[in-house]
């Protein structure tokens, strides 16, 4: 087995997996139950004023046979006391020295900021990370995602922690806002030791079509809430990568956004983070699905010769480029195998309807037959395709060079070699 | 568990009725809301869909079952009706393993196909329990046309002409209308209270259906009061459409079939559905035949608890019951005797036993079906105190070609691509010019043939 261990951005755990900050943290019974059941690391369910909850406060987006593939909150930060949330927090720092406990905050004054740090360190904790992402509730009284989205407001309060912290700093960023980078970089001019990403979306799941309401209901009214689950991971991975990528950025990222096995941890690795959060899919399947993440991410390291997770960090973000910079030369057409083929055509409807008339019918069998003159390679019909590896893109070498948009032909502004010379 | 009466008794005594609520419990269990969406959603949805295209009544499958998992049961029944007004008792009688779900896709991948019977069971039980009715009578064209038996055929044709804006009686001779769905499928397919109500349903419309009511061929003798012939028939209606399905069931003429406890399969099970499962049947039954009759008459007996022993001439390869059907037979502790022919019925008065011989197959090379020869001295005797033969049904010559200018062929009537007969009054369809399929195939031919009868009626068709 690899070695799992990490050492993020100063904060040593076991391994990378860490939940996340939300209700599988909010407690000490709970937080032990999940370094028992592997997990390495806890970020602690947002300290701050407590507050009070509402009944009904989640929603799920099913998609098909698949419950909650995306879903969606309006609970805010811990309802519980600072002293309630201490006390539990240093008994689980005692019987679990070697892991990883991270407080989140969410504070107003910079007094309420550096009070909690100072206590929080006097019981143990590992790091800290701030809360400047929750999109519902709490940014309406000035914090969460209010902060996030305004990175003057971030960059000063990141400025407060690290007058008193001593231990490593963790800005949890917002998605709900046009740039990533600016947060990002924000958090690291105010002295962050480290960033992590993404938090909840703005999101209203669904409507209920008998009562015309929005969920969740409150007594048939609703709110916009946070959405994460596996629908958010797309989302996730490239504001990781946009983040790792950016030139000026040097702080380590915890990758967070739908991830619920070993391969969507290492796809989170591979764009750029050398640590991961979960929540959704322990809220799901509770804990035990830690086990299944960290003998694949094991086997994974192992098959590629790697001995430490962060060895895959950054490998795919740095194959991330500008649309204009890929090779319009580059050319694959769709391989139908009729062996694998099963006659459902989607292939030929999606291609028909949805693309661009590449595929034809034929009278003798329900296998369609490729155009191949006619194909651009879009992908769609082996995306259709219910078969595991039945339409294949097959590469067409043309001999032609490499050829991006700067330089081709079609271009009204393309540059001009012989004018660059 | 099949419960088995092992009583030692010339007649089986009746199971108790929990015994036989349980051996003649759906095997096509309604699904539940939740059950059909989780099915539903595994539909691929495939293009020119191979279910819809093995459909004999070309119901638009994909999209009904996407209605399902959409959660609009009510639209999903509205496109099975638009195609086959009895798609709940196709539902539930159809052999999809052989037709819709047989050609699914998902066979490709060693993948349950999806359950097409029970989720177009579901979706139509949904609207008929509900009464949620989609089509109604069409503007009156003051013409009239009589439909002869309300079967299949002649309740799907009779609903599109009404659709159409005809003036429809149905004449039916039994007691109840539905024919097949009603007299002739297992009880543990399909029963009678629901063939009641899709019979009420498809004729809520607004046609009429005269049960009791025989009509026949000609003037004579014998004529009760709820006879009507078809002479007067002729003066009344425009047209009129046969739907008579087959006749009374094959007898091979072997010695001994008069002897009490001798049986045509076709006739158990009629008074086995007419008489709701109340029917004495004997502690040995013997069917004779193995098509997927002789499995009905085979498993009914065994349900109703008698031990029972079905004999075959050929191979169990030759013989035409679908395997599922012989697999359901076998469930139910059916044993079959392959190569065995019956020779002669013993008995005084009440059958004893069946004297049978065994059969070599002599000659494989033929296509279809191989020749047998009986092997000398192999006759043995089956005791038994019942013997069922499922060996074909007669066609209803004797009624139809007292028609004048009516073509039959082999026994079926011969009619055009409008459903007309060579007597242009007279249009046919289902079981009377198929020779005998199953009940989907009724349907589509009955809907289809009011299409034909419309266009011949308004001059449309030669």
């Amino acid at each position: 087995m690899a070695d799992l261990s990490i050492d993020f951005a100063g904060i040593k755990a076991p391994n990378p997996f860490w939940l996340a900050s939300a209700p599988p943290t909010n407690t000490g019974y709970q937080v032990q139950n999940a370094f028992r059941a592997g997990w390495g690391g806890a970020v602690w369910k947002t300290l701050g004023q407590p507050i009070v909850n509402v009944s009904s406060r989640y929603g799920a987006m099913n998609y098909k046979n698949n419950r909650i593939a995306g879903l969606n909150n309006i609970e805010l930060i811990t309802d519980r006391s600072l002293e309630e949330n201490l006390s539990e927090m240093k008994e689980v720092k005692q019987n679990f020295p070697n892991h990883a406990l991270i407080a989140s905050m969410m504070w107003e004054t910079r007094e309420e900021w550096h009070n909690c740090i100072k206590r929080c360190e006097e019981i143990g904790v590992d790091g800290f990370e701030l809360n400047f992402g929750c999109p519902h509730g709490m940014c309406e009284r000035g914090m969460g995602s209010a902060v996030g989205q305004n990175p003057d407001v971030a960059e000063r309060i990141t400025a407060w922690v690290k007058e008193a912290a001593t231990k490593p700093v963790i800005v949890k960023l917002t998605p709900n806002i046009t740039d990533i980078t600016a947060a990002g970089l924000a958090a690291q001019r105010g002295g962050a030791d480290a960033v992590s990403l993404i938090n909840t979306i703005n999101s209203v799941t669904n409507i209920n079509l008998q009562t015309m309401s929005p969920n969740p209901s409150v007594d048939g009214l609703s709110t916009h809430g946070g959405y994460c689950g596996p629908a958010v991971k797309p989302i996730a991975l490239n504001m990781v990568s946009e983040l790792y990528n950016h030139p000026d950025f040097k702080l380590p990222i915890s990758g967070i956004g739908g991830i619920e096995t070993w391969g969507d941890a290492a796809e989170f690795f591979l764009m750029g983070a050398s640590a991961v959060q979960v929540c959704t899919a322990v809220m799901h399947y509770g804990y035990r699905i830690v086990d299944e993440m960290k003998a694949g991410l094991s086997d994974y390291l192992e098959q590629n010769g790697m001995k430490t997770p962060t060895e895959l960090t950054g490998i795919a973000a740095r194959k991330l480029r500008r649309w204009e910079q890929l090779d319009l030369n580059y050319k694959i057409i769709a391989h139908i195998d009729p062996e694998k083929c099963i006659g459902c055509q989607l292939c030929y409807i999606a291609c028909e309807d949805g693309a661009h008339q590449s595929i034809a019918l034929q009278n003798h069998t329900r296998v369609p037959k490729i155009k191949e003159e006619h194909c651009v390679g879009c992908n769609l019909c082996s995306l259709v395709c219910p078969v595991d590896q039945c339409i294949t893109m097959v590469q067409i070498p043309n001999g032609a060079g490499r050829l991006t948009w700067p330089e081709h032909p079609a271009n009204p502004n393309r540059i001009s070699h012989s004018a660059l010379t | 568990m099949l419960e088995i009466n092992t009583e030692n008794s010339l007649v089986c005594t009746p199971l108790p009725p929990e015994s036989l609520t349980r051996n003649f419990a759906s095997i096509k269990p309604r699904m539940t809301d939740n059950e059909a969406v989780i099915e539903a959603s595994r539909c691929l949805f495939c293009h020119d869909a191979p279910c819809t295209i093995a459909c004999p009544s070309s119901i638009d499958i994909p999209m009904f079952i996407r209605q399902i998992s959409s959660h609009n049961t009510k639209g999903a029944a509205k496109t099975i009706f638009s195609q086959n007004i009895l798609g709940k008792s196709c539902a539930y009688v159809c052999p999809t393993q052989v037709l819709c779900e047989g050609s699914c896709v998902y066979h490709g991948l060693n993948e349950k196909p999806i359950d097409i019977g029970r989720l177009q069971g579901y979706a139509s039980d949904f609207a008929i329990d509900k009464n949620i009715r989609f089509f109604e009578k069409g503007p009156s064209r003051d013409r009239k046309v009589a439909v002869i038996g309300a079967g299949p055929a002649g309740l799907s044709c009779a609903h599109e002409l009404t659709r159409l804006g005809y003036a429809v009686v149905v004449y039916e001779a039994s007691k109840q209308a539905g024919g097949l769905n009603m007299y002739g499928v297992a009880p543990y397919k399909f029963n009678n209270e629901a063939a009641a109500k899709e019979a009420a349903y498809v004729s809520g419309i607004g046609f009429e259906v005269r049960t009791g009511t025989r009509i026949i061929a000609e003037d004579g003798q014998n004529i009760e009061k709820t006879h009507i012939i078809l002479s007067d028939l002729e003066k009344e209606y425009d047209a009129i459409f046969l739907a008579v399905g087959l006749g009374k069931s094959h007898r091979p003429g072997l010695p001994g079939e008069e002897l009490r406890g001798v049986y045509g399969a076709a006739e158990f099970i009629y008074s086995l559905r007419a008489q709701n499962l109340n029917v004495p049947v004997g502690r040995r039954v013997i069917v004779v035949g193995a098509g997927n009759t002789a499995i009905d008459a085979a498993v009914e007996t065994a349900k109703l608890g008698a031990e029972v022993t079905l004999v075959y001439r050929r191979r169990p390869e030759d013989q035409s019951a679908y395997d599922f059907e012989v697999a359901h037979a076998l469930q139910a502790g059916v044993r079959f005797l392959y190569l065995t022919s019956p020779v002669q019925i013993i008995g005084e008065a009440q059958v004893d036993g069946l004297q049978c011989v065994k059969n070599e197959v002599v000659n494989t090379a033929t296509d279809g079906k191989p020749a047998i020869k009986a092997l000398a001295g192999s006759e043995f005797v089956l005791p038994c105190n019942m013997v069922i033969f499922a060996t074909g049904q007669e066609k209803m010559v004797d009624f139809y070609s007292k028609i004048p200018g009516l073509s039959i062929n082999q026994g079926k009537v011969t009619v055009n691509s409008f459903f007309q007969t060579t007597n242009p009054k007279y249009f046919a369809g289902g079981d009377c010019v198929n020779g005998g399929k199953e009940v989907v195939n009724a349907v589509a031919h009955g809907r289809d043939a009011a299409r034909g009868i419309d266009q011949v009626l308004k001059g449309g068709a030669a």
